[in-house]
């Protein structure tokens, strides 16, 4: 399949102060209808995105993170989050979802969908893609 | 392989630039553009890790959004090219991917 290529999504902002996270969920589901290889990559603010147990009844705005998880379903199981920017932020990996996927080449064995990557492993992603969408 | 980093934000109001800065690679480029070009003064808070990248790194202004913005190219660091939208377009099509920091 050489017309496939590596779609890296970025997401730098926190989930509900401005629209870009929930927009950028909304092109990631319709890049995954192109079978495309594609990646997702959350960096700066982009992290707060991920953290487990939000409920936004006090804001009037959907919760929209639980649709991280069903990303799997779609062959979208590559989430890159960056080590330093879950730590300026007083994270760590226990404070994001659980995100999975079942990887049929291993008898659709459960598998974690986040890969935390430095800084510089995050640049080195950066630089592999052959299309980088921004949000 | 190389990339186009496009900067549109002043460094002054967010971390975008130095975030940029800290994800470029050798044989990148930083084009700054709209309140961007802010991050390109010399003498500014900003100015040393901007001068840490550039080398391995190219860094660019847009030189509409300069003069608009009063800005002396004098006043830029060391080694900044000032281009229009011709050299905005050259950039991109020099390079693998272009990425923007928004």
């Amino acid at each position: 399949m050489s017309d496939t290529k590596k779609f890296l999504y970025v997401n730098r902002k926190a989930p509900y102060g401005t629209i870009y996270a929930l927009e950028s969920l909304e092109v990631v589901l319709i890049g995954a209808a192109f079978e495309q290889d594609v990646a997702l990559a959350f960096l700066d603010d982009g992290v707060f995105q991920l953290t487990k147990g939000q409920k936004t009844d006090g804001i009037g705005v959907k919760n929209f993170s639980p649709t991280f998880r069903a990303l799997g379903d779609y062959d979208v199981n590559k989430f890159y989050v960056e080590k330093e920017s879950l730590e300026e932020r007083g994270l760590t990996e226990d404070d994001l979802q659980d995100i999975t996927y079942e990887d049929e080449n291993d008898d659709w064995a459960e598998k974690p969908s986040i890969r935390i990557v430095t800084r510089a492993e995050m640049a080195d992603i950066m630089a592999d893609q052959d299309v980088v969408l921004s949000f | 392989m190389s990339t186009l980093h496009l900067v549109n934000k002043s460094p002054f109001e967010t971390g975008t630039l130095s975030s940029c800065l800290k994800h470029c690679k050798a044989g990148d480029a930083v084009l700054l553009i709209e309140d961007g070009v802010y991050g390109a003064i010399d003498g500014s808070s900003i100015s040393g890790e901007v001068k840490a990248t550039v080398g391995d790194v190219a860094l660019f202004v847009l030189d509409g959004d300069l003069s608009a913005r009063g800005i002396d190219a004098g006043k830029m660091v060391n080694g900044t090219k000032s281009i229009g939208y011709d050299g905005f377009v050259d950039l991109v099509a020099e390079h693998d991917r272009t990425m923007s920091w928004l």
